[in-house]
């Protein structure tokens, strides 16, 4: 907001609240907010960025829920990442020694 | 960008021939590592008292070029007497930062240095005003004690602040993120909010300082100082500032400018949460705090960061003797799935809280919109707003018009031949006799519908009346806010 503009020199949006539009600017962050998608049940997200240590599954393979499918370290842990539920690994987007961020997709179980 | 020096800082901020320096022959008597045969003038850090406009303060500055302006034990120790001064003589405390943090070579001492430092902020919280300044890097536990303080002030390209640096990052994470990008004056001033003030160069940084130190009062045993009134200077006629369309932005600081003495508004966190403003002001010479709902960003709603932004101030007021100004015109709390996920709930209660337990005069003004919880957080009646006025213009209800009209006159817009049309006359009937300020003023929850020309003469009254204000609190040792 710049306090010598005037305001039909923002570029302003519709912007809905409730049943109403409302003309107004965005901030930035706003902008820039991440929007939200709904979790796949079978989709295992590395919940901390880390490195992927070692792989307990191969693409194709039952497993079971709770069975051991890969470990990756984290935060100096090494952490135990299990199905979620049983099923078929459909898919691995991960290798040993891979460093993957946070949200990063690495296994699909269907 | 130029950076000064620790001391050329000092002076430039004081008066002249106003600092006195303490402490300057402290060494650190460590001998591990080698810091036996290493000589730290004054072991990194400035500290002392001097005056701002004739204010009393204590200061300190680390400095830099003595031994990356580390923090060890005795240089610890120098800001927590100088802390301990400022708290027992009642003056505000200014602490320049810039400092590549804990001094490695004296291990724990100098964690044990950071800790005694936030126990201080935090005991000195309410008491004295305590302002930060961000002069350099501050990383690690450096950071915490500005987040403790009660302003925090940054310098584009000099400033950066963060918990782990961007070379950690990259080694755990893989990101490569530049200081500036992750923890810069900019990132802290309209992301984060850490910050509070935010300027270009170090000079422009410390005028920032001194206007703010001429708004608040020394302690909380005081009140502001008293300068001479002025009146408002504003080319705007503020009956003309706000569009009656309630869907049409404006300028809320527009409305403040034509209030107070000389149309001096002292903005705080001007770039973050846009969607409301905070900031002091002065009424007949004296200083007050506004808060207002600005239409021009976001349209005015309450979300997470503009609750905390409000709470904070709120309670910055209520605990140094400023009273509180309220400018109403919001429509809601901001929608989305990741306001709710991010905690708008406890965020949106900080605002409640915080004006609920403040006990300095508060006011409050509503201009259009009040609708839903935000008609009740925004300093209502009900949470025990000492004077509530409302322009003509004010539209006090649940919630907007049409979404009103949507719920209350389903069945007949549902059986409407024309459903449109209907909805339209529904809405027209819903403005009619609920979306103005007489319903609330039947039920004395407004005391007064006024004329946009008066509010000026009624804030002062307001304030005059309140002078002597008084509201005794059940004893306990503190509450619960939302954190």
């Amino acid at each position: 907001m710049d306090e010598n503009k005037n305001i039909e020199d923002y570029n302003l949006v519709e912007f809905v609240v409730t049943a109403r539009k409302y003309k107004t600017t965005l901030t930035k962050k706003y902008q820039q907010r991440q929007k939200w998608e709904k979790p796949v049940i079978g989709q295992i997200k590395s919940f901390l960025p880390g490195t992927v240590m070692s792989l307990c599954v191969e693409k194709g393979q039952k497993v079971k829920e709770g069975e051991l499918i890969l470990e990756q370290e984290a935060m100096k842990m090494l952490n135990q990442i299990t199905a979620p539920i049983s099923g078929i690994v459909t898919e691995i987007y991960v290798e040993v020694g891979q460093k993957v961020p946070k949200n990063f997709l690495m296994i699909e179980i269907k | 960008m130029g950076k000064l020096t620790a001391r050329q800082r000092i002076l430039e901020l004081l008066d002249n021939d106003s600092f006195h320096e303490y402490d300057l022959f402290v060494e650190h008597g460590v001998h591990d590592f080698g810091m036996d045969k290493k000589v730290l003038y004054g072991d990194g850090v400035i500290t002392g008292t001097g005056t701002i406009f004739g204010a009393p303060v204590c200061i300190y500055a680390q400095d830099f070029t003595v031994a990356g302006g580390s923090l060890g034990l005795m240089h610890a120790r120098k800001i927590t007497k100088i802390m301990d001064h400022a708290l027992k003589m009642k003056m505000p405390i200014i602490g320049i930062n810039d400092s590549g943090g804990a001094r490695i070579q004296e291990g724990v001492a100098s964690l044990a240095g950071y800790g005694e430092i936030f126990y201080r902020n935090t005991i000195a919280s309410g008491i004295i005003p305590q302002l930060s300044v961000i002069l350099g890097p501050c990383a690690g536990g450096a950071v915490y004690s500005p987040a403790l303080t009660d302003f925090v002030f940054v310098v584009e390209n000099i400033s950066k602040m963060f918990i782990t640096g961007p070379n950690v990052i990259k080694t755990v994470l893989g990101e490569d993120i530049s200081m500036e990008d992750l923890g810069g004056a900019k990132v802290h001033a309209e992301i984060t909010g850490n910050a509070h003030f935010y300027a270009q160069s170090e000079a422009e940084c410390f005028e920032q300082i001194k206007k703010l130190i001429s708004f608040i009062p020394w302690s909380n045993k005081q009140k502001a100082e008293k300068i001479e009134p002025k009146e408002p200077a504003f080319d705007k006629r503020i009956e003309d500032i706000i569009p009656s369309d309630a869907k049409e932005p404006y300028d809320v600081r527009d409305i403040i400018k034509s209030v107070v003495d000389d149309s001096d508004f002292f903005e705080i966190q001007e770039l973050f949460a846009g969607n409301i403003v905070i900031g002091f002001g002065r009424m007949n010479g004296e200083t007050v705090g506004f808060v207002a709902n600005q239409p021009m960003v976001l349209a005015g709603v309450l979300d997470c960061d503009s609750s905390d932004k409000a709470a904070r101030f709120i309670r910055f007021c209520d605990s140094f003797n400023i009273p509180i100004i309220t400018f109403e015109d919001m429509p809601g709390y901001l929608p989305g799935v990741d306001q709710e996920h991010a905690g708008v709930i406890r965020h949106g209660a900080k605002v409640l809280y915080a004006y609920s337990e403040a006990t300095v005069p508060k006011i409050t003004v509503i201009l259009r919109k009040a609708y839903g919880g935000g008609y009740i957080a925004m300093n209502s009646r009900h949470l025990g707003a000492d004077f509530m006025f409302a322009w003509p213009s004010a539209e006090i209800a649940v919630m907007g018009p049409e979404g009103a009209a949507n719920i209350i006159f389903r069945k007949e817009i549902m059986e409407a031949e024309d459903q449109n049309a209907m909805r339209q006359e529904k809405v027209k009937e819903y403005i009619e006799k609920f979306a103005n300020p007489y319903v609330a003023a039947s039920k004395g929850y407004i005391d007064s519908v006024i004329e946009p020309t008066e509010t000026r003469t009624l804030l002062l009254h307001a304030l005059e009346v309140s002078k002597n204000k008084e509201e005794i609190r059940p004893e306990k040792k503190h509450g619960l806010p939302p954190f």
